[in-house]
């Protein structure tokens, strides 16, 4: 059984690598490469993967998943922006991608390959653009 | 890891197959037989996947991929009549299955095109054709 927690976190960030020119970068990235930066209300779905216990009744405590999205993401990146205040992306390029698998890297720790297993984190942008990492090579 | 995307058409279609009576059309497809036609705003999501490029961090250049589903697609189906105005459908039945398989073989016949190397791949769409149905479907 699959179950999902949803939060969102709003945070800015620039699309750019330092070894290319300010052209090439705008060309790969578009308006995210502005050095100034810019925002989304970025919208985060972790889901887990198991079997209900038998006595509870639950996959996982929904609560504690809050907490541990709270304290490992939200905390971190919600009001920041991503370039400046939260590492790896001072070094790496904080696309949607990259910020999922960071965002997966954080959250695994706290689960084992059993029961429950994370599944799957998917990251919304905007409205019309996400991705899904469920692990594995980025 | 996937990346999708969503696009948006609004069009009009009705459901009438030249197999059936008149009045089998009307019992099969219901309101949507209405000789007339009647339209939905659709949503497209398009999901491609592949590694993350380490330099760059992107599994896809999203800029390349609105310019593929726009040519190839939004500007053939948005604000358009799909029964008489696109050619793959003058013998064929616009359910929302089969727009599904005409802009999948769309997206597909175009997109080594914009896509040359062995990523990003294709690996699904999803079109909702109401908030209260969609229909997806993997190559």
């Amino acid at each position: 059984m699959l179950i999902t927690r949803r939060a969102e976190f709003s945070a800015s960030h620039v699309c750019a690598q330092p070894a290319l020119t300010p052209e090439q970068n705008r060309e790969l990235y578009g308006a995210a490469a502005n050095p100034s930066g810019h925002g989304h209300n970025y919208v985060l779905e972790v889901t887990l993967e198991g079997d209900p216990d038998p006595v509870t009744g639950m996959v996982f405590d929904l609560k504690r998943l809050k907490e541990l999205i709270q304290q490992t993401v939200i905390d971190p990146m919600d009001h920041r922006f991503l370039n400046y205040e939260v590492p790896p992306f001072d070094r790496i390029v904080p696309t949607t991608e990259n910020v999922a698998a960071e965002i997966w890297s954080r959250l695994s720790p706290h689960f084992g390959d059993g029961n429950p297993r994370l599944n799957n984190v998917r990251l919304y942008e905007t409205d019309d653009l996400f991705v899904d990492y469920p692990g594995g090579r980025p | 890891m996937r990346v999708t995307r969503r696009y948006r058409f609004a069009a009009s279609h009705r459901l009438h197959s030249s197999a059936f009576t008149e009045l089998q059309n009307r019992e099969l497809y219901g309101k949507c037989n209405n000789p007339y036609g009647h339209g939905h705003d659709y949503v497209l999501d398009v999901t491609a996947t592949g590694p993350v490029d380490p330099s760059s961090g992107l599994v896809v250049h999203v800029p390349t991929l609105d310019r593929l589903v726009s040519e190839r697609v939004l500007r053939d189906f948005d604000h358009r009549y799909i029964n008489a105005d696109l050619a793959e459908f003058k013998a064929l039945v616009p359910t929302s299955e089969n727009i599904m398989r005409v802009i999948e073989d769309r997206l597909m016949t175009h997109w080594s095109e914009v896509f040359p190397g062995q990523w990003p791949r294709l690996e699904g769409i999803r079109l909702r054709e109401t908030k209260r149905n969609f229909f997806e479907l993997t190559p």
